[in-house]
């Protein structure tokens, strides 16, 4: 029986234009809505899975605010089996803040009588992409981890984990417990359906408040990179443009021949 | 007590790579605003008689005063521990004030592992540096699409430099850099982390894409996973790689291996020809290295024709084997 924990974060769900807050500390994300990165989805999805063949539980955690609670519910949805909101304003928790209180959440409950063999997080938050929540975790548990791993299977009391290296698939096999960053690539997440989410709104979640007193982001503010003008030359219109777009090919030496 | 500013450089089989030339002369700046620092490297793991003669050459071209050689049984196969030893370990003895690396997975993931074990912030993707002491510094967020402004008052700062914030340049002045040959213990817990084995696969292809100087981009244009045929066909007589957006992979059209953006592969081609695809900010962080960028799109409006060099404006399954028609007509 293999636990898992699967830390998640709820992040703006912006795919075209930015707009800051007033004040440039956040992004203004009131009418684009909000999302898992597509990293912690197949995090959710592998936790469900590695849960499933080893008959244990999976748990989805996540250090937020109480509208995050949107986000745990789609994870319950798609078969986490039981979640966990730290309660905390997101804006005033840096990585090292984030992952000393999923540490301290997760000893509380080990002493309590449940573990977590395997946890879960994203490699790298879509909004803040600070590529070190996992690691700073893992080292205040004492565990080993591992980072951009794209699937993960167990094998008794070791998870052999697969990532892309520079030389290609490379491959892990690490003693539990242990923390894991995963990479999207490898799983597909599923999505939920209506029965999974009638089902999710029957499982409690278990709210705690923060158990740190954060350090702080360092953020000074956000800007928006300069509005570059557009330059764009346009070769044509439909087929009739493909004389042209080949002549560009010639031009910039892409083609030789 | 003098300080450093010390750069961990990564190695092909035979040289020191761009990304790291970029962060070596990224850091060189921050050496000379800071007065009398000193501008340090670190080479770690296997490194032969060869590689370490060209590295050192590199490495004096970069202005390097001091080089750093982690040389030891345990760094035979990789693991991000082990090599965040050797990275503590040459921080220490060069009292450094500011660790850089080099921003792609394995530098990241390694300097998330010095900051944890220095308990000190960690910067990641720093695109510059606004002022020097307190280091406060300019860092991509939301894929590069926001800028951050970031204070690390910790010491030392440590950062990854986003690749093409700078353009590699040799130093004004090259050095004959003085080689300590690092001292370090590995743990048994630094191990556990290492890869066991490398494997061949379709992951194996990435690397053509990261590679390639010819990249055709395919989006939801393209329509179906039969709407190919054309783009592969041009990706063929150009000889290049193709590269699909997160619509196309989620559709299951093409594998997970050939998506371009931020949580994909990030390009840096001669040209990329973007078809059916909108240019979202997640696809830009992938592909926004890109010498010249030509997009095919039904509208003049998308993003990915305003920001490129030059557009086609109607439907791909059109204008690809028109240029596929034109293209073997001029090859001959
Ligand atoms: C956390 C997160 C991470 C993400 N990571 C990535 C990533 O790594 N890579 C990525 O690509 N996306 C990523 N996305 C998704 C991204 O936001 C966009 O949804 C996606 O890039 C859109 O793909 P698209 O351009 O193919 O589709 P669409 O946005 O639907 O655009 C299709 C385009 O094709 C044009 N078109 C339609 N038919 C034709 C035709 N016949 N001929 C020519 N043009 C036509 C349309 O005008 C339109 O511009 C991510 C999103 C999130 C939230």
């Amino acid at each position: 029986m293999v636990n898992v924990m699967v830390c998640i974060k709820r992040v703006p769900e912006t795919s075209g234009q930015i707009l800051l807050s007033d004040d440039a500390q956040s992004i203004d994300a009131r009418h684009v809505g909000y999302t898992l990165s597509s990293h912690e989805e197949c995090a959710v999805e592998l936790a469900i899975q590695i849960a499933k063949a080893t008959d244990g539980e999976s748990t989805v955690l996540t250090v937020g605010s109480q509208d995050a609670v949107e986000q745990v519910r789609n994870a319950l949805a798609v078969g986490c089996s039981a979640a966990v909101l730290v309660e905390a304003d997101p804006a005033a928790y840096g990585p090292a803040d984030v992952a000393q209180a999923i540490a301290q959440v997760v000893r509380a409950r080990e002493a309590a009588g449940t573990s977590y063999d395997v946890i879960l997080v994203g490699n790298d938050a879509a909004d803040t992409g600070d590529f070190q929540v996992g690691v700073r975790l893992a080292y205040a548990l004492g565990r080993p981890v591992l980072t951009g791993i794209s699937t993960v299977e167990m094998s008794g009391d070791t998870a052999i984990a697969k990532g892309k290296g520079p030389e290609g698939t490379e491959v892990f096999e690490i003693p539990l417990p242990v923390v894991i960053a995963i990479q999207e690539g490898g799983i597909e997440p599923r999505y939920p359906s209506i029965p999974g989410r009638m089902k999710a709104k029957r499982i409690p979640i278990d709210t705690v408040s923060s158990p740190i007193e954060p350090a702080g982001t360092g953020r000074v503010r956000l800007e928006l990179p300069p509005a570059q003008p557009s330059v764009v030359e346009v070769l044509g219109e439909g087929p009739e443009a493909a004389p042209a777009v080949v002549e560009l090919l010639y031009r910039l030496g892409v083609v030789t021949k | 007590m003098s300080s450093a500013v010390l750069v961990l450089v990564e190695t092909d089989a035979h040289r020191v790579t761009e990304t790291s030339l970029e962060t070596l002369t990224f850091a060189r700046d921050l050496v000379k605003r800071r007065d009398g620092a000193q501008s340090h490297a670190l080479l770690v793991g296997p490194v032969d008689a060869d590689l370490r003669a060209t590295a050192l050459s590199q490495l004096a071209d970069q202005g390097v005063d001091v080089v750093h050689v982690a040389q030891h049984d345990g760094l035979s196969a990789y693991s991000a521990a082990s090599w965040a030893t050797a990275v503590v370990a040459a921080a220490a003895a060069s009292s450094a004030a500011v660790v850089l690396a080099p921003g792609t997975p394995r530098g990241s993931e390694i300097m998330a592992h010095v900051a944890a074990r220095l308990d000190t912030a960690m910067a990641a993707n720093v695109v510059a540096v606004g002022e020097v002491d307190p280091l406060v510094v300019s860092r991509q967020v939301m894929g590069g699409a926001v800028l951050e402004l970031m204070r690390l008052t910790g010491r030392p700062a440590v950062l990854t430099v986003a690749g093409h914030a700078v353009e590699p340049a040799s130093a004004d002045h090259s050095t004959q850099p003085e080689v300590n040959e690092l001292q370090m213990d590995l743990l048994e817990t630094d191990l556990l982390g290492r890869v066991v084995r490398v494997e061949a696969s379709e992951l194996d292809d990435t690397a053509a894409l990261t590679g390639a100087r010819v990249v055709i981009g395919a989006g939801r244009g393209a329509g179906s996973a039969n709407g190919f045929d054309g783009l592969l066909e041009l990706t063929r007589l150009l000889g290049g790689a193709l590269g699909v957006s997160r619509v196309v992979t989620g559709l299951g059209w093409r594998p997970h291996h050939e998506q371009v953006g931020q949580t994909g592969t990030r390009i840096t081609p001669d040209i990329y020809i973007a078809c059916g695809i909108s240019g979202a900010i997640q696809h830009w962080a992938g592909c926004q290295g890109a010498k010249t960028i030509l997009a095919i799109n039904t509208d003049r409006d998308a993003p990915m024709v305003t920001r490129a060099h030059y557009a086609v404006i109607g439907d791909l399954h059109e204008i690809v084997p028109a240029v596929n028609e034109e293209l073997q007509r001029r090859m001959g």
